[in-house]
């Protein structure tokens, strides 16, 4: 449908090529693996059927925003982010092996890489990972290159879906998975001290941590370092870091997690834009392309894909991941997101924890209760004996609210996770609240 | 060149935040807050131009002919990105209700059944690229072995592999074998022979391979792995040859990844995003990464209840709007056009092959299926297929792959695929031949190319001894 070669072209090609039909092309295929007819597909959808066929279904899905977060944050996308990332010279390119007519795209992964390493507070950032689980879990891979050890200490507070990726891939290099207890919606400071020796090859806290919490970093990185382990500091929401000390200037030796909320939208979970920053001494140990500045045969400034001996397709076994296609476009949309909301990120920032104390603030005065006191960004959890009703009551009335917490934290059952963004109004909220009182 | 960094100024960005509305009833403590501004700070329209001069230095399908072997640098569909920026996909949240997301559900459940038309397996759509499904599978052939009770640590992979196939293996604790291509570029059996035993886990094997041959060994190659007990992964990275010819199932394989932004046309993005479906036959269906998406009484849900599994190796459940691509570009083509692509990827890979014979070296003489490789062995001068590969940028084309596959000195490694026009390809044919005669003629030309590009050739070993990885200022 797509193919551009007409049938008198076709009979040129197959005599050029000396063969009478393209069945002789595919000779090499042995018969009984050689299918005899075509696929068992319904036939092809010119344009508009398509469209209306994937409308149907886009119309499938429906309902408003739900309050939830949860690794996944839905935030207003200017207009030139889709603009100039629809630009095809970026999208219908691969990876930037040729650098020569790949600047555009190497450029952009320079400035994503420096980005990334200020946020973050690290010296270095890579190209990209798949998404914050992977990040994380290549992050850990990287501490136990550096230091031999086997053992991933992480908190119950990392996001669940992270914790499971982490136990597949720590399953598969046969490490050891211990996770540290929470208390009062925080990793319990105290407990991670009693885990800690010199089996520790990393410790892994998320800040704000899947409950919404800021975690007290600087305390846990002191405890970590006295035990020579390294500390990989994660972040699913990176908005966060708008208005939060950088995770490498409290401490943290790795930082990973989540990019998406930056000029990506949420797209039912992906792609998502996995990054995975680190202090200098890792810069040999990291997974995944990096781009370096450096010069053109007529000396003027240039960027190319660097240090590629680690990489697979040279190092192969042993290589320091098996990484190859990583998110470009997706961090190519957080490069355009940050350049036109840099200057004004805290402010961004600000404008989301202020909107989600206040949907907090009107909660807890409607019978809801907190779930700890420490400080939090734009996530939270409340607490209602009813909670469930309440949901599934406003769920009735097509007012879908937050994530109930009951399946990833047993003791979490009357509990609800709510992340409130920028795109949320004071009115907004408060028809929610109106809600809320009708139902009790 | 500049960055977005040189057009900062504190102060010019004007982009207007809404207000607030609200108080801060709880403000963060000041010691967890950060002072320092640490983007660039920069108006609209420089934004604009910054990036839109950035795009025009790069190359695209788009652009013109991008014969990047084993990339499969196919026409990507305009329609579909505009399914993809459907609010109804694109704003939809991974946590939300089943009843809410039957939409997506539903293009998830629709595409794997598509895959399994196509392929003969059973798909899990999470891993999100083929690396990552490759891992995946590596993961399975582990899990399937620690079920038997089995301690087999070797995985058997070709010379002619991706480097991405022993990278996976060894992260699953396996040790790789090397197995030598024979000299007309299949399997070596004998050699195959010689190194199973017990202690054989798999065999990984791309098909068709990365020379772009159809192995004729298979149905052997797969008797033998049957008979020692070891499983046999199969590395779809090139599936656009066969896709509506044969199935991989009955090449024997029992394990395999597909990438859908080749076969399936999802745009690279400049380096992803892709997605890397994991395959497997019924009996390994239980260990595929969750959750599979499932239809009941209520509609599709995602399953999570298969016990076998090796777990979740995504923060979700893949890339789900490059499944939808792919998704839409199946629905597009149908069962006619799924063999029509694959047909004419060979017809392509073929005529181009019969143009480029009697001008460059061929180190494996055969009809081949969607791809080809040549080489630099016969260059006068001291051309190399790096100076070719330069050259070829200055006549308007992309390159294609080079040194890869390994085995090949000097592989230059040609994939048209299907939606190249006979003009191009005839003018590319035409850009090779007036290469080789630089070479002869004025090999300084080749060697000093480009020159028609952005940038000059660029110094890839300034980089790697003084590595400058952020921008300084």
């Amino acid at each position: 449908m797509y193919t551009s070669i007409t049938e008198e072209e076709r009979r040129e090609m197959l005599r050029k090529i000396g063969v009478s039909s393209i069945d002789e092309l595919f000779a090499d295929i042995p018969a009984g693996i050689s299918m005899d007819g075509p696929v068992n597909l319904p036939g092809g959808l010119g344009e508009m059927e398509l469209l209306a066929h994937m409308e149907e279904l886009a119309g499938m899905n429906h309902g408003p925003r739900a309050f939830i977060g949860a690794g996944g944050y839905s935030h207003y996308i200017p207009a030139l982010v889709d603009h100039l990332s629809s630009r095809s010279e970026f999208y219908t390119s691969y990876t930037p092996y040729q650098a020569e007519v790949s600047q555009g795209t190497l450029v952009a992964i320079f400035e994503y890489q420096t980005m990334i390493a200020r946020l973050c507070g690290t010296d270095i950032a890579n190209a990209s990972m798949y998404d914050g689980a992977t990040a994380t879990a290549e992050a850990a891979f990287m501490a136990m290159r550096s230091n031999g050890r086997k053992r991933i200490v992480v908190s119950s507070a990392l996001h669940p879906h992270y914790r499971e990726v982490l136990k597949t891939y720590a399953w598969a290099s046969d490490s050891v998975i211990d996770e540290v207890p929470l208390r009062e919606g925080v990793t319990d400071i105290e407990s991670l001290r009693e885990r800690l020796d010199d089996s520790v090859a990393c410790v892994i806290v998320q800040s704000p941590n899947f409950l919404g919490a800021i975690e007290d970093s600087a305390t846990i990185a002191g405890a970590v370092h006295s035990s020579g382990a390294i500390l990989v500091a994660c972040v699913t929401e990176p908005m966060s870091l708008g208005l939060l000390r950088p995770p490498g200037a409290l401490g943290a030796d790795i930082v990973c997690g989540e990019g998406q909320a930056f000029g990506n939208p949420v797209g039912f979970g992906g792609p998502m834009l996995g990054f995975l920053a680190a202090q200098k001494d890792f810069m040999r140990r990291m997974p995944g392309r990096l781009v370096g500045k450096t010069v053109d045969a007529a000396g003027q400034d240039a960027y190319v894909l660097t240090l590629q001996a680690r990489e697979q397709h040279i190092r192969r076994d042993r290589a320091t991941s098996n990484i190859c296609t990583n998110q470009g476009l997706c961090a190519l949309r957080a490069v355009l997101y940050l350049s036109i909301m840099g200057g004004v990120l805290r402010n961004l920032a600000a404008l989301n924890h202020r909107r989600a104390s206040y949907f907090r603030h009107r909660l807890l005065s409607k019978g809801f209760a907190a779930a700890g006191d420490a400080p939090y960004f734009n996530e939270f959890v409340v607490r209602h004996p009813r909670a469930m009703d309440i949901r599934d009551a406003l769920m009735d009335r097509g007012m879908p609210l937050g994530l109930p917490l009951g399946g990833y934290y047993p003791d979490m059952r009357d509990c609800l996770l709510l992340c409130v963004t920028e795109l949320d109004t004071v009115e907004r909220m408060d028809r929610y609240i109106s809600e809320i009182e009708a139902v009790q | 060149m500049d960055t977005i960094f040189d057009y900062s100024v504190s102060g010019k960005n004007r982009f207007q935040l809404p207000e607030a509305g609200c108080e801060d009833y709880d403000p963060i403590p000041e010691e967890y807050c950060t002072v320092a501004t640490v983007l660039p700070e920069v108006s609209e329209v420089e934004v604009v131009r910054h990036y839109t001069n950035l795009s025009r230095m790069n190359f695209g399908v788009d652009n013109g002919m991008y014969p990047l072997g084993s990339c499969t640098m196919k026409y990507n569909p305009k329609i579909n990105e505009k399914i993809a920026a459907m609010e109804g996909f694109s704003a939809i949240h991974p946590l939300a209700d089943a009843s809410a997301v039957q939409g997506c559900l539903r293009v998830l459940y629709e595409l794997a059944a598509a895959l399994r038309e196509i392929t003969g397996m059973t798909f899990s759509l999470c891993p999100a690229a083929g690396s990552h499904g490759e891992l995946s599978g590596a993961m399975i052939i582990k899990k399937y072995f620690q079920d038997l009770k089995e301690a087999r640590s070797v995985v058997l992979i070709p010379d002619s592999a991706h480097g991405t196939n022993p990278a996976s293996v060894a992260m699953c604790g396996f040790t790789v074998k090397e197995i030598p291509s024979n000299s007309d570029g299949d399997v070596d059996v004998e050699r195959l022979r010689q190194l199973l035993d017990g202690n054989v886990a798999a065999m990984m094997l791309t098909s068709p391979n990365t020379l772009g041959l159809f192995d004729r060994n298979i149905r052997e190659i797969s008797r033998l792995l049957r008979e020692n007990g070891s499983l046999f992964y199969g590395d779809g990275a090139n599936l656009n040859a066969t896709a509506g010819r044969a199935r991989m199932a009955d090449m024997g394989f029992d394990i395999m990844h597909t990438n859908l932004h080749k076969t399936f046309s999802t745009p690279h993005g400049g380096g992803g995003p892709g997605s890397g479906p994991v395959g497997v036959v019924d009996r390994l269906a239980k260990y595929l990464p969750v959750p599979l998406v499932a239809k009941g009484a209520q509609g599709y849900y995602l399953e999570y209840d298969r016990p076998d599994s090796i777990g979740r190796v995504h923060s979700f459940y893949g890339n789900f709007l490059v499944a939808l691509r792919a998704y839409a570009y199946i629905r597009s083509l149908g069962a006619e056009g799924i063999r029509d692509m694959s047909d004419t990827a060979v017809l392509n890979a073929n005529y181009l092959l019969a143009c480029l014979r009697d001008l460059y070296k061929l180190p494996i003489d055969r009809k081949c299926m969607h791809e080809f490789v040549i080489s630099d062995g016969d260059m006068p001068n001291g051309v190399t297929t790096n100076d070719i590969s330069k050259r070829i940028l200055d006549y308007g084309f992309h390159s294609p792959t080079v040194y890869f596959p390994l085995h090949i000195e000097g592989a230059i490694m040609i994939e048209p695929t299907e939606t190249e026009t006979k003009k191009s390809m005839d003018t590319f044919v035409n850009a090779m031949a007036e290469i080789r005669r630089e070479a002869y003629e004025e090999p300084e030309k080749v060697k000093t190319a480009p020159r028609n590009t952005p940038v000059h050739r660029v110094d890839a070993v300034i980089a790697a001894r003084k590595p400058v990885l952020v921008w300084e200022g």
